[in-house]
């Protein structure tokens, strides 16, 4: 199944990376609702006034996606999964400190 | 086709409680949960985890498994006996819940697959696309730097003409753009899971982590570099050949410079065409060791012509 002449491109999810409303939820396979609600739990921060403007970034497309994770794996509402979220985070930026040490 | 020992992968008795059989999932659910879990082969550990609580929830399942008996471990090799689910209604009615887990061969032949044994009217008319793949990768600084070709390995279930689903691995080249950093998840649209009923495949998103490497260490853009120098460098002056992960360059270490002073390489560190990294030197002085009478003397010397007091700030 190798190509080894054909590798494969991808896009890459950079701090440039913006994506609309609808993107987001073709993206992570999400109804339009639970991006609403993810926006009300403080957990999305779309950049632009009106939903037609938001912008999400290449953070918050993980964030989505993570959320779908534990609510599908670990029954986790939403709530939880904001403060998983954040304490995930977190870790992650405390074991990224403690490498550089 | 190997045994899996259900209780085992659970790390209940036997003899436990469905409570305890469910209590026991959802602590190790959490524990290896690959969004959350940074033990090694997390996602494998959590997929075995399901499928066993696929089993043993069940009281129907578990009762047919329990038929076995306790003598068979896991990796074994097993053949389960002829109309060994006679009297179970489970078979062909496939699961109790979960989504498209790909199970082993050794669940599938007992239990079937649900969306996928349901016949032909109901595959020609269910459509679903397929589940997207995560997975991280691990490069070189310097592959990060210059951008590189990777050779990846993912296990990857395939739909075949019968329906049965297998699983294989599934390698795939993949290019990293020059400049990528640590955390960045490069996507690969329709390299995830197949989809059902002629539906896209999912996405595959490859997360970016750095091997350790001795000398250079990444902060988002910004390559770090310890410089270790002589006193004499520090105070007088002097021109260093450094390493970057771009190849040596000159760096001119300013008069009178002290240890943990930072100088800057723009441009050095992991930039794309748009965004610039740079390399961080910190500098660090090393002092030589004073062995000899003479060696002592010359520090002695130093002390009386040029006096200081590094601790000439309150507190000390």
């Amino acid at each position: 199944m190798t190509d080894l002449f054909n590798p494969l491109t991808g896009t890459v999810l950079d701090e440039d990376t913006l994506c609309s409303f609808g993107d987001l939820c073709r993206l992570c396979g999400v109804p339009a609702d639970l991006v609403l609600e993810m926006i009300d739990e403080g957990l999305l921060c779309p950049q632009g006034t009106t939903p037609g403007e938001w912008r999400f970034t290449a953070i918050e497309i993980k964030r989505v996606q993570t959320t779908v994770h534990l609510q599908r794996d670990l029954r986790v509402n939403l709530p939880g999964c904001a403060l998983a979220l954040q304490l995930l985070e977190e870790l992650e930026e405390l074991r990224r400190l403690r490498r550089i040490r | 086709m190997e045994y899996r020992d259900y209780y085992e992968i659970l790390g209940v008795d036997r003899d436990a409680t469905q409570d305890a059989i469910k209590q026991a999932y959802r602590r190790l659910a959490r524990k290896y949960h690959p969004d959350v879990s940074k033990e090694t082969e997390a996602e494998k550990k959590f997929k075995d985890l399901g499928e066993a609580y696929e089993v043993l929830k069940d009281p129907e399942k578990r009762a047919a498994y329990d038929k076995f008996g306790s003598n068979w471990q896991t990796g074994q090799d097993f053949e389960p006996p002829p109309n060994w689910d006679a009297g179970f209604e489970f078979k062909g009615a496939g699961y109790t819940g979960g989504t498209d887990h790909d199970y082993s061969d050794f669940f599938e032949s007992l239990f079937g697959r649900t969306g996928y044994t349901g016949g032909a009217t109901r595959r020609s008319t269910f459509q679903m696309k397929g589940e997207d793949q995560h997975a991280k990768i691990v490069i070189r600084l310097a592959e990060a730097y210059h951008g590189s070709q990777q050779n990846i390995t993912l296990t990857r279930a395939t739909v075949e003409e019968n329906g049965r689903v297998t699983t294989r691995p599934h390698n795939l080249q993949v290019t990293i753009p020059k400049g990528i950093i640590e955390g960045q998840r490069i996507r690969l649209e329709g390299q995830g899971m197949p989809g059902m009923g002629g539906a896209p495949a999912g996405d595959l998103y490859l997360e970016i982590a750095f091997a350790e490497d001795p000398m250079f260490h990444a902060e988002k853009r910004d390559i770090h570099l310890e410089l270790p120098i002589t006193p004499w460098e520090a105070a007088l002056g002097a021109t260093i050949t450094v390493p970057t992960l771009g190849g040596r360059v000159q760096l001119k270490i300013p008069a009178g410079s002290q240890g943990g002073k930072k100088l800057r390489l723009k441009g050095r560190g992991l930039s794309t065409a748009t965004k610039k990294g740079d390399q961080i030197v910190t500098l660090r002085i090393v002092v030589p060791e004073a062995k000899t009478q003479e060696q002592k003397k010359w520090y002695r010397k130093m002390a009386e012509i040029m006096p200081v007091n590094p601790r000439n700030t309150p507190g000390f």
